[in-house]
């Protein structure tokens, strides 16, 4: 069996494709650095990031394609869902065999494959920028923390960043433990060992809270059971649109 | 500070205004400027949804639910006993800008009760979204009632600070309206809403020639009409709403299912729940005229004057206009897949796209997203079972089939309580 091995980044995912083209290796896999030790018997290959290789790879699906297209790939990249390396892969094979720009024929299964997963992953992100509830820090800045299923945080980031540019944030992934961090002027990535973070419901500790939090929180849960018209009760509906997973990180539910 | 009465006055002010459905925050793309707090996503976004399955985008709230008028629809009309507050101007701005900050909301949807008068009501809510605007630096999304019978100035202040207005027609016949709110009348309810329109295009026009000039309620105007209160059948509604869509321009028309709010009221009528299935079908037929190029006769005629409650509105379209059907899907133009039930508007433009690389089969179709179940009937592609190809459509047959949740996928198996005229028909 054929492994190659890329260090997790889209870069190195990219530059891996060029690779295997120039050496002519079709592999049967696709792993990341650190599933690595998953793997017994075989020897993957580690193909290290190349910035300049990756932008050729980069470049030429835009230039096949399209950039929405070049977009939805990287979107799938951002699942994290098994399979969807060699998806990528094979849409990229089919894409240099095909005389045609082959993103809307949907007969083609990699194309309709990447196109649910890129609507999936769209979604999640949708979700994050509905979902994300801040909490006002006794610092007076705001923090939120939640896991998304998908890694849809970085996709979003300039949504909160255009948003709340006179307030300093951060957004935290609690499952990848990475997040971003805003001054107002910037917004960086960063990571935390030890976050006074209640990993249930991603509340902050309570004395790390400004002292009108609580109210505020209270408020909302009071503005949002007024507002529901009891005649039309819909926990079907209710339960669609607003999936469990996500409740518990939400003021309303908490 | 927060102190309980603001707790009390939440609680009651949102209470009061639930009722209005409105709670869209799209419509206007505007990025954040520097300095301030907030910007508009030109698709909106909501960001809750309560256990009735409606979408938080909004925080709804009144300015104050006390009112001088009398409709015998509303729940703050002047003669309930029910709990009354109002907030003050800043009061309801700051919590505004306390939930944005934090992200549960989108904006703002300030509505109110008649206070002493229309101008004075009007005035208020000015001042609030005025000092949202202003002391906050808030640049998101406000929707913002207007109050029949204000003055032109306020309505061009108002939109100089909203995104969005909104004057609710509420009933669809001007003889009921009158019936069930004798203070009111349909001159006084459309005068402002044609005021906004028309300073909506003029502003377009200024704004062609000279980009300063600040922008008149980017998001458009929508309305709202009570559905089952009134006799009113769907075709007066649809063509009210087809009407406003066409000639008002407005963005969105919503119909809200009668709540009996005051059952006490003789004049309305004794409903066990909200014709809520009524609503959804609206609804349907609203998106047709908007997305679908339908026009209203084609949705509602002379002979079949309501929405159907069993099918679909475009499902009744088509079992009515058999000789349209089928539908080549490989060759219809895009606006006859659209008027195929099972194709929506996503599903018609991937066929569009796919169909100029290889010819589309059921499965293709399947794996793209159209509703084979309602589709089948309409449409032919590479293959498709003999009967319906041979006899084309019939509507009797396929309305039956539906019903009995039946997939006929090959041959028909006809079942055996089916009416003896069909038998005769399809066993020959």
């Amino acid at each position: 069996m054929t492994l190659l091995c890329f260090d997790d980044t889209f870069d190195g995912f990219l530059t891996l494709i060029f690779e295997s083209y120039r050496l002519k290796i079709i592999p049967d896999k696709i792993i990341g650095k650190s599933e690595e030790q998953l793997f017994l018997f075989s020897r993957p290959v580690f193909i290290p990031a190349e910035a300049e290789k990756s932008d050729r790879v980069w470049n030429k699906i835009i230039e096949r394609t399209s950039k929405d297209n070049a977009d939805r790939i990287y979107r799938v990249f951002m699942s994290e869902v098994p399979g969807s390396r060699m998806l990528i892969y094979e849409f990229i094979r089919l894409m240099t065999e095909r005389n045609y720009n082959i993103e809307a024929d949907f007969t083609l299964r990699p194309v309709l494959e990447i196109n649910k997963l890129h609507r999936k992953v769209a979604r999640e992100a949708d979700r994050i920028r509905m979902f994300t509830r801040f909490q006002k820090t006794a610092e007076k800045s705001y923090f939120a923390a939640f896991s998304p299923q998908y890694n849809v945080l970085p996709l979003v980031i300039n949504h909160f960043t255009d948003r709340f540019s006179d307030q300093e944030w951060i957004i935290y992934d609690l499952k990848r433990n990475f997040g971003f961090y805003s001054d107002k002027k910037e917004t960086s990535r960063i990571s935390f060992t030890d976050l006074p973070v209640n990993p249930v419901n991603g509340q902050l500790y309570e004395s790390f809270h400004d002292p009108e939090e609580r109210s505020f929180q209270e408020l909302w849960r009071k503005y949002y059971n007024s507002i529901k018209i009891e005649e039309r009760s819909n926990y079907k509906l209710h339960r669609q649109m607003l999936p469990r997973r996500f409740w518990r990180y939400l003021t309303e539910k908490g | 500070m927060i102190t309980e009465k603001i707790f009390e006055k939440l609680k009651i002010l949102a209470d009061s205004a639930k009722y209005d459905v409105s709670c869209a925050s799209s419509g206007t793309e505007r990025p954040n400027k520097p300095g301030m707090i907030g910007n508009a996503s030109a698709w909106g976004i909501c960001h809750s949804f309560s256990e009735d399955g409606r979408c938080i985008s909004l925080m709804k709230v009144m300015q104050s639910n006390n009112c001088i008028y009398d409709c015998a629809y509303c729940v703050n009309r002047r003669s309930n006993d029910h709990p009354r507050a109002s907030f003050t101007p800043q009061e309801v701005s700051d919590l505004t800008i306390g939930f944005y900050r934090r992200n549960y909301i989108e904006g703002l949807f300030l509505s109110s009760g008649v206070l002493r008068n229309p101008d004075y009501t009007m005035e208020q809510m000015i001042s609030t979204v005025k000092d949202l605007r202003m002391r906050h630096s808030y640049n998101g999304y406000i929707h913002m009632k207007v109050i029949p019978g204000c003055s032109r100035e306020l309505i061009l202040e108002a939109g100089s600070w909203a995104d969005r207005l909104s004057v609710n027609m509420e009933i669809a016949s001007e003889e009921n309206l009158k019936f069930l709110a004798p203070e009111k009348n349909y001159e006084g309810i459309l005068k402002p809403i044609r005021m906004i329109t028309d300073r909506i295009s003029e502003n377009r026009e200024d704004r062609r020639k000279c980009r300063k000039v600040n922008k008149f309620t980017p998001a458009g105007q929508s309305t709202q009409l009570i559905v089952g209160a009134t006799p009113e059948n769907d075709r007066t509604i649809l063509s009210l709403a087809g009407k406003l869509y066409s000639h008002r321009k407005l963005k969105r028309v919503y119909y809200s299912g009668y709540i009996p709010v005051n059952d006490y009221d003789r004049r309305l009528p004794v409903l066990s729940s909200p014709p809520l299935q009524r609503e959804h079908r609206l609804y349907q037929a609203d998106w047709l005229l908007r997305f679908y190029g339908f026009s209203v006769d084609e949705i509602v005629n002379e002979q079949h004057p309501d929405l159907d409650l069993v099918f679909d509105p475009k499902m009744n379209y088509a079992l009515r206009n058999p000789e349209l059907f089928p539908v080549d899907v490989n060759r219809a133009d895009y606006q006859m897949l659209l008027k195929v039930p099972g194709i929506g508007v996503h599903s018609a433009n991937l066929i569009v796209s796919s169909r100029r690389y290889s010819r589309l089969n059921s499965d293709h179709l399947k794996k793209i997203g159209v509703v084979m179940k309602r589709a089948q009937y309409f449409i032919t592609c590479n293959e498709l079972g003999p009967l319906r190809k041979v006899t084309g459509l019939d509507p009797e047959l396929v309305r039956h089939l539906m019903l009995s949740g039946q997939k006929p996928s090959g041959a028909i198996q006809l079942p055996l309580y089916q009416p003896a005229e069909l038998y005769d028909k399809y066993l020959k």
